[in-house]
Parts: C-alpha cells; sequence; structure tokens
C-alpha cells in the first residue's frame, strides 16, 4: 500500500466475508439453458394483439432540407395503419435534453428529421402498417422533395469557416470545446532532451455492432395512459431521462420491459429517440407498434463509435527514456447530432496518463459535428481512443529514440508499489502490475523465439512484426465528471439497485436495476446470494431481464460502462446482507430467543452454530413472517419484511470543474496484449499468427465468464484493428451498410487467443472486484504496434487504427520512395 | 402490392412433424418459421446471408433461411433448434458442451452456431481446430471472439 494511502480522496473499503464458497468458481450460468433451447425471448420474438409493423422512410442524403413530404398515397394503400412525419413530430416533441453548454445546446435535435436531415438514413417518415412486408412496400409510396445542401463529412476540415454549418441555433460546427492542462508540459517541452513529434493520429469509426439490431414493441395504452416500451435499449433509465420529458410522459408513465438482449455493447444507449417516434406512432395510431431495424438501418443510423483525430502531438522524452507527458490537439466527431456527446469528451480524461506516469500533459479537445450517424458510446468508449494515441507514443518514442519497447514501458509504467496511484487529474488507480502483465503476454508468444522467428524472415517477403499494447479499462463512473463539460449538469456519483426476497415458500428471489447483454449477470449474482445465504446458486432465483415496474432501480440503472461486478454486485451484496440480517433476527426469536451472534445460515437453515439440530428451514422463516406473524414479538414483526432493497453508492465527490480535477471512476482494470504478425511486403495482407491476451480486473466473482469477456473484447479490437470500418464517401454517402460490405469479423479473422491474468484486487470495492468487459481496445493498440514493428526503417509511422492491406502497403512503400515519415525528433 | 401474388401449398418435414401450409411467395423461410410456426429460436441478424443467425438444417446441410423463400421448403425436411435436446430442458451433447465450456455469452448466435455445428460433425466427428474455424466462417458471432465455441465444438466431438 502507498504510504501516501491515507491522504487519497477515499481509504479502502471494507470487504464481505462471506463471499467465497461460490464466489470465484466457474458456476455454469443460469442463462444458457434457455439461449442454447432457442428459448430465450428477444425483442422481435414478441407480440401483442392488434399490433403493426414500422418501417421508416429515411434520407439518401447527407445534408438535405426536406422541401415537403407527401403520405397520401401511402396512406391509401389498404392495411396502412398510420404514418407519422418529421413534421408532426416537431409539432409532438420537444427537442431532446443537451448535456452540453452552449452554443452546443442550442442544437435541437428530435427523433426524426424536421426541417432538414443530417445524416444519411436520418428516419423522415415512420409508415405503420399490418406486416412487415406491407410496411415496408407503403413506404415506397411516401414522396419526399429535398433540397440537397453540401456536407461535411471529415471531423476537422468541419470546423473550418467556409464549411457548411450543420446546426444553424449553434453557429458553428463546434459541439464542445475545452482545454485539459495537467502539469507544467511547455516547461516539459523546454528542459526534455528530446522532443518527439508526430504530425497526425487518426482513430476510426466503427461499431461493435451487436448481432440482434435495435428493436422495440411499444404500447401507449390509451386506457391506463402508460406508454410501455419492451425494448432492447440497454440503459432504459438514461433513455427516460431523454424521451420522458420531451413527450411529456411522467417517469411511471414509462414502462420499460427487456428479457434477453442480444449483445449492445454501447450502441443500444442511444435508441431513445426511436422510442420516442415508436410512441408517437402509437399514440397517433392507437395500436401497438413494432419496430425491428434491418442490419443496414443499425450499420448506417443507430450509433457509431467515436472517430478522433490527434494533431500537433509534442512529445517531451528525457535521455533515459523517461516520457514526460504530452501536448495534442484532439478532434473529436461526434456526427449529425450529440445524443450521448458531449460526455466522451470527459470520459477520456479517466485514464489521462493511460498506464504511465506521464506528468505533464495538455489536451485541447473540440468535439465537432459531421453530416455522419451520431456516435454512441462503443464498447472502451471514449478512453481507447486516447489509450491507442498513447501507445502510438510509447512505440514512436522507441523506435525514434532506440529504446527497446519493453524496457521502455517498463521504465515509463506506474510501477506496481505506486498503487494506488493519482494520476495528474486527481484520479486514483485503485491498484495494479503492468509489469507482471507484460511479462506474461510475452511468455504466452515466446517473445525470445519470436524475436528469432522476425530476423529469420528477412528477405523472405514476409516481415514479421511483434507489438504491444497497454490498456485500461476503467468502471464505475462518478457521473459528477458530466460537470467537467458542463458546470451546469444536475449529475454526480454513481450508484445500482437490486431486490432480495425471501418468499412465502422460502425462494430466494433476486431482482436488479440491470439489463444483460449476455454478461451472465443472472449466475454472478446467483453466486453471490449463495454465499452470503448459505445455499447453493440454483436456489437463487434471479428474475431475467429488467422490468421498470417491478424491479428497483435507480437514475444510473442499465448495463453499461464496466460496473456491474461493482455497482450491480454491490447493491445484491447489501440487499443479501439485509436479508439475511432480518432472516438471522426472525430465527433468533423462532429459536426462543436466542442471541443473534449465535445464530448462522448453512445448508438452506437459519440454525444455532453451535448446535445445527436446532434449526429452522427457510421456508420456516418465511411461512412466519408471511402467514403466522402472530407468533412472532410485535417489535420484531413490525421491522422485518424479508423484501429487502438496497443502493450501492461508490464514496465519490463532486469533480473540480474548473480545474478539470477529481475521482472520476473508481476502478481500473487492466489488459496488456501481444501480437504477433505477419505482413506480406507485396500486398500489406496482415495475418495474425499469434495472439495473447492478459487482463486484470481485481477479483474474479466468476472466471470463465471473465475469460469470455475478454475473448470477446479482443474480436471486437482485431476486426475494428484489420476488417472493420466505416466508408464515407465525400457526399455523405456511407458505402458499407450491410454485413457484405462491412466485414465483421469472422471465425477465421480472429485467432485462438492465449489468454492469461493476474489478480490484484480493488481495495475500494465491497467484493475486490473490478468492472470489466470494455477492454480498453487492447487490440488497436497491439496490432498498430506490431505492424510498426514490422516496417522497414524510414517507413511511415502507423497512423492509424484501422489497417487494411492498402494502407500497409502504402506504409510500406513510403520508405523506398522517401516520403515524409510523419514524425519528427529535436534533440538537445 | 405486398401480400398479393401467388399462395403456395407446400408439404415439408418440421423436426420430425409432416406439415402442409399455405405460403405467399415472397415470404421467406425464416419469416415463415417465426411468424408462422411462431418458433422464434431461429434468428435474423443481417438480411444479407452473411451472419447465419438463422441458420437451419434442410435435407441434412446447414443452410440460412433468410435466404431460402417458404415455398422453396415444399418437400424438404427441416430442423430447427427447437429440435436439440429433449423436451423444454433436455440439452444434448453439443449443448452440454457449450454450457460448460462458456461458448455462447448473448445467446443470439447461438442456434446458428449449434446448427451448423451439429451438421459438422456429423460430416466430420472428429475435426481440427482450424476445420472448425473454418466451418464456422457462415456464423457471425460478436461476443465471443469464437474461441470458446471452438472449443465447445472441440469437446463435444470428444464425448
Amino acid at each position: 500500500m502507498n504510504p501516501d494511502a491515507k491522504t487519497l480522496p477515499y481509504s479502502p473499503v471494507e470487504q464481505s466475508e462471506r463471499l467465497g464458497q461460490w464466489s470465484g468458481k466457474n458456476v455454469p450460468r443460469k442463462e444458457d439453458k434457455r439461449l442454447l433451447k432457442g428459448q430465450g425471448a428477444f425483442v422481435d420474438d414478441l407480440w401483442m394483439h392488434r399490433m403493426g409493423y414500422v418501417h421508416f422512410v429515411r434520407s439518401p442524403h447527407a445534408h438535405a432540407r426536406i422541401v415537403s413530404i407527401d403520405v397520401s398515397k401511402c396512406e391509401a394503400v389498404p392495411g396502412v395503419y398510420a404514418t407519422l412525419t418529421g413534421k408532426e413530430v416537431g409539432e409532438l416533441q420537444e427537442p431532446y435534453f443537451q448535456m452540453a453548454p452552449e452554443p452546443g445546446a442550442n442544437a435541437k435535435d428530435y427523433c426524426m428529421a424536421v426541417d432538414k436531415a443530417r445524416f444519411m438514413g436520418e428516419p423522415v417518415v415512420a409508415v405503420l402498417a399490418e406486416s412487415r412486408e406491407l410496411a415496408r412496400d407503403a413506404a415506397e409510396l411516401v414522396e419526399v422533395e429535398y433540397e440537397v445542401l453540401p456536407a461535411v463529412v471529415d471531423g476537422v476540415a468541419t470546423v473550418e469557416p467556409d464549411a457548411p454549418i450543420i446546426h444553424d441555433e449553434v453557429g458553428s460546427n463546434v459541439g464542445w470545446h475545452g482545454v485539459y492542462d495537467y502539469g507544467d508540459v511547455d516547461w516539459a517541452l523546454d528542459n526534455a532532451d528530446h522532443v518527439v513529434r508526430i504530425d497526425r493520429l487518426h482513430f476510426h469509426r466503427f461499431s461493435s455492432a451487436p448481432l440482434e439490431c435495435s428493436a422495440a414493441l411499444v404500447n401507449w395504452d390509451p386506457g391506463t395512459g402508460v406508454c410501455e416500451f419492451q425494448t432492447n435499449n440497454q440503459m432504459p433509465m438514461f433513455a427516460a431521462m431523454f424521451l420522458g420529458p420531451a413527450i411529456g410522459l411522467g417517469i411511471d408513465h414509462m414502462q420499460f420491459v427487456t428479457q434477453d438482449i442480444g449483445g449492445g455493447f454501447g450502441i443500444k444507449i442511444t435508441s431513445y429517440t426511436y422510442l420516442t417516434a415508436l410512441a408517437l406512432l402509437s399514440r397517433k395510431a392507437g395500436r401497438p407498434v413494432k419496430w425491428t431495424e434491418y442490419r443496414w438501418e443499425h450499420l448506417a443510423a443507430s450509433a457509431h463509435g467515436n472517430e478522433r483525430t490527434f494533431l500537433d502531438v509534442e512529445v517531451p522524452v528525457m535521455s533515459d527514456g523517461t516520457i514526460l507527458g504530452f501536448k495534442l490537439r484532439a478532434f473529436d466527431d461526434a456526427g449529425a447530432y450529440m445524443r450521448y456527446e458531449p460526455l466522451g469528451a470527459v470520459i477520456w480524461s479517466q485514464v489521462v496518463p493511460g498506464n504511465y506516469r506521464f506528468k505533464h500533459i495538455r489536451v485541447d479537445y473540440t468535439e465537432t459535428f459531421t453530416n455522419k450517424c451520431p456516435v454512441g458510446p462503443n464498447r472502451g468508449y471514449s478512453r481507447l481512443q486516447h489509450l491507442w494515441m498513447i501507445e502510438r507514443i510509447v512505440d514512436t518514442v522507441a523506435h525514434e529514440l532506440g529504446f527497446d519497447p519493453v524496457e521502455l514501458r517498463k521504465l515509463n509504467y506506474i510501477q506496481p508499489e505506486d498503487f494506488p496511484y493519482e494520476a495528474p487529474n486527481g484520479c486514483i488507480y485503485d491498484s495494479g502490475d503492468y509489469h507482471a502483465m507484460l511479462d506474461k503476454a510475452l511468455e504466452l508468444v515466446d517473445y525470445p523465439a519470436v524475436k528469432q522467428r522476425k530476423e529469420a524472415a528477412a528477405g523472405s517477403g514476409k516481415r514479421i512484426g511483434i507489438g504491444i499494447g497497454t490498456t485500461l479499462d476503467s468502471g464505475t463512473n462518478n457521473f459528477g465528471q458530466s460537470r467537467i463539460i458542463n458546470p451546469e449538469l444536475p449529475f454526480s456519483g454513481n450508484g445500482e439497485a437490486a431486490f432480495c426476497k425471501l418468499d412465502l415458500y422460502g425462494e430466494v428471489t433476486v431482482t436488479l436495476g440491470t439489463t444483460p447483454q449476455g454478461q451472465g449477470h443472472e449466475t454472478t449474482t446467483a453466486q453471490v446470494v449463495a454465499d452470503i445465504l448459505g445455499i447453493t446458486p440454483e436456489m437463487v432465483h434471479v428474475r431475467a431481464g429488467y422490468n421498470k415496474a417491478n424491479h428497483t432501480y435507480v437514475g444510473f440503472s442499465g448495463t453499461y460502462a464496466s460496473q456491474f461486478a461493482v455497482t450491480g454486485l454491490g447493491a445484491v451484496i447489501g440487499a443479501a446482507e439485509k436479508l439475511r440480517g432480518e432472516m438471522v433476527r426472525v430465527g433468533a426469536a423462532m429459536l426462543g430467543g436466542v442471541d443473534e451472534d449465535d445464530v448462522e445460515l448453512a445448508d438452506g437453515f437459519v440454525r444455532l452454530a453451535g448446535n445445527p439440530e436446532a434449526a429452522i428451514p427457510f421456508i420456516g422463516i418465511a411461512a412466519t413472517v408471511f402467514s403466522n406473524v402472530a407468533e412472532l414479538p410485535g417489535e420484531l414483526a413490525d421491522s422485518v419484511s424479508l423484501n429487502c432493497r438496497h443502493v450501492y453508492r461508490p464514496p465519490f465527490a463532486v469533480p473540480n470543474s474548473e480545474d478539470k480535477t477529481g475521482q472520476l471512476t473508481l476502478t481500473y482494470a487492466s489488459q496488456v496484449h501481444v501480437a504477433v504478425v505477419e505482413v506480406d511486403e507485396e500486398t500489406g495482407a496482415v495475418e495474425l499468427l499469434d495472439y495473447a491476451a492478459v487482463d486484470e480486473c481485481g477479483r474474479k466473482v466468476n472466471p470463465q465468464i471473465v475469460e469470455g469477456q475478454v475473448h470477446g473484447a479482443t474480436g471486437h479490437g482485431i476486426g475494428a484493428a484489420l476488417y472493420e470500418t466505416f466508408n464515407y464517401d465525400s457526399d455523405g454517402q456511407l458505402l458499407n451498410a450491410t454485413f457484405m460490405d462491412y466485414h465483421a469479423a469472422t471465425s477465421l479473422d480472429v485467432p485462438m487467443i492465449k489468454y492469461g491474468d493476474i489478480e490484484c484486487p480493488s481495495p475500494f470495492t465491497p467484493n475486490g472486484a473490478k468492472g470489466m468487459g470494455e477492454g480498453g481496445g487492447a487490440p488497436l493498440s497491439t496490432i498498430s504496434s506490431a505492424i510498426q514493428d514490422a516496417l522497414p526503417e524510414g517507413a511511415h509511422i502507423v497512423y492509424d487504427t484501422h489497417n487494411p492491406p492498402e494502407r500497409v502497403y502504402d506504409l510500406l512503400r513510403s520508405a523506398s520512395l522517401g516520403l515524409p515519415r510523419g514524425v519528427s525528433v529535436t534533440s538537445r | 402490392m405486398a401480400d398479393s401474388g401467388a399462395v403456395h401449398t407446400i408439404e415439408l418435414t418440421i423436426n420430425g412433424e409432416q406439415q402442409t401450409h399455405n405460403v405467399m411467395s415472397r415470404q421467406l423461410l425464416v419469416h415463415f418459421i417465426r411468424d408462422v410456426l411462431g418458433m422464434r429460436g431461429t434468428h435474423i441478424g443481417c438480411d444479407t446471408g452473411n451472419c447465419g443467425a438463422c441458420t437451419i438444417i434442410v435435407d441434412g446441410q446447414p443452410v440460412k433461411s433468410c435466404m431460402m423463400l417458404a415455398a422453396q421448403a415444399d418437400g424438404r425436411s427441416i430442423e430447427t433448434i427447437e429440435s436439440l435436446g429433449d423436451g423444454p430442458d433436455g440439452l444434448d451433447p453439443l449443448q452440454e458442451a457449450f454450457r460448460e465450456h462458456h461458448g455462447l455469452q448473448c445467446g443470439f448466435c447461438t442456434p446458428g452456431v449449434l446448427l451448423n455445428a451439429k451438421t459438422l460433425l456429423a460430416e466430420n466427428p472428429n475435426p481440427s481446430t482450424d476445420e472448425i474455424r473454418r466451418a464456422l466462417l457462415g456464423n457471425i458471432c460478436r461476443c465471443t471472439g469464437y474461441t470458446n465455441i471452438v472449443k465447445s465444438i472441440e469437446a463435444a466431438a470428444a464425448k
């Protein structure tokens, strides 16, 4: 423990001593049987009487004024129930609340294009009909006249004075701007032995594209006035915050129901715009309305990951290899609307120095509008862009100044004894050992042998490269960081709720505020509750999915941002402990008024610790409280319910929005990946020869689930690094909006991943766990690093996250052509 | 217009049961299975024949049911995920292997993966790792990175 720990803003927390018999084990998942049998209930599996099917007419243009809309031919088709146009939306909906301060806040965002379309695929008219096919055909009869406007698609050029303005009310295409300045980077640049300058780095636009598209079955019940959303939105309480005020629905008149969700990865957070349109359409038609995205709609018009360009990167380095920090300008391309942005403009700063002891950092950050699909929080949200940039810096410094990339990392990493470590902006890194992880990852690929192989391949036409990626998966946000982008925002802290009850026949039932999409919450919850109540996970019924009407929740509820193991299970631990406390009190009374300290829960009984014969089964406790209550002393009967709610709240304070400092997140899971690639000199094709992923996420509740999350995040990163990118042309036309063209990584693209782990329990969480799952985008850093290592001397540096053969070919060729390399060094 | 056009009478075997249905010319087999038969274990993930979530078995071969019209199923024998494992709760050895080796997360691709794997193992009871990876090329999974799917199929083959 760091001797300065006592000065930390928060101290280690007491961890539950009862966890351990089931927590930490590979308990088979409770979810699996229904999913393996095809018995899951995904949204498109649902049906209601009188429901109609929705098809959206979408703008074929990236930027166009809507001159007129004529739905008469469409509405005349027998079987068409109703239409909803953007013009009607302009009258029925208030613009969504904007998180940006002015002038970004002046942007008017509606669920459909009202006066003009701002990206290709933006919905313009919704058609409701008796069948999916009819809705689609009738939509063809809608006549929309557009006045096409010039589009802007480049996230940096969009701020040029002559760029077309996307939101007239904002006055420019800047959604947010701010400067983050820690330490004294000017001093560092003046006093460094070397300054490495990188012209430009570009993090490309892609989506983790869950296999189940967005979908909803929405029913605005005219009888009760309650609007029910059966949806795969993965953060319903966040969605409610936007859509409720926009269409005048109180929170108790919005019901959200979800059971199984076919992946989310953040992309399903901003579907509130579609939920709004569906609610308005349901109210207008007086019918339940069902909508399931086609894949092309999902790729073109749901949400994309953030695209970011880093310019004028300056890195001060000392002669021993110590990197002092960096200075740069960042342009983050939010697309046409800020629907979760500009939160990304602060969330990256959870990992300001990455995994390194950098002290002097200045980032001039601009969030821009372009005529592209709005971004949403894609797996690794906003941190992975920054972490990739940092790893590009480290590799470039190593290469330009002749340092060994392994030794340079070990020199600059936060050292194992530094934890808990305070980053330059006040974030506290809870625990970690990046050195041990790097050693383990190198061992998994047999680093000495791979280095020999690289040398042996010289001259063969195939170049071997070895790459390292070190990243972070910061989890359990402090929503107070939103005040750094807008001091007026009324958000801070974080939390999650859970409910644990003993039911009439002695069953233990748990409900969660979360909306899992494959993370196994039912299973890990049951493991924790089983430990606390002395039963088996099979005896714990964790209700599948989320139902707002009978689950408990807080405003932060949902499944996002690597936090369930801390916030979700923190709530579960609290609720189960409260239930246990009540059961002990009732048991002590029923056992003749024995001391509560002598009562234990074990093997499904509440019993005397010293005399297991004196035992009451759970049903005995429940039946007494619920239906034989006169047996209990009145005071006790009045104070127990066997229905226990708990809200877990991490110990956050409100960050300082003036100097942009504070504790922005609670835990720091980490990743060290190593890739071995083979680059074909003739074609630029990159083949992954070997891949190791070493992960650290504190104490693991279910190691198999953790490993599965690591595999999945690795697959996404590999796909993005080599195959997956959204290609817009200069008119803002998305050229690859189907899985024919957008190459989602296949079984042949992802090698068999070599997995390793270490465990550094978090001192700040109730179970020692850290949130995980997003994975920090480690493969993007790792594969860029490996390709860099494979390039010949004199080649341009790897400057993009996405490296298809044609780009790698150009990099290879740049060496022989003597082209600029995108990097320069000044030494004292 | 949408649902006009010819209606075809088809006779087919669905999970071992002979059935006769009238289907629209334009109806996709996957929509027939989901909307008419009400069997919702066959999923739709892409509409272009790339993702394999709608994979079923037709006359012993894996077929993407979004790439076939219902009318084309006349005279065929089709198997869907609902045919795997006994009764509402039974898991067959392949399903057991996926459960044991964490070969699924969200479960949306899983029915298609299982049916594809079933035909692979029927043709090649002892596939190599690379043969399994090649066989899975038509099934996109966004959760697992494929590693545990491959391990699950290897384990099922070894049973």
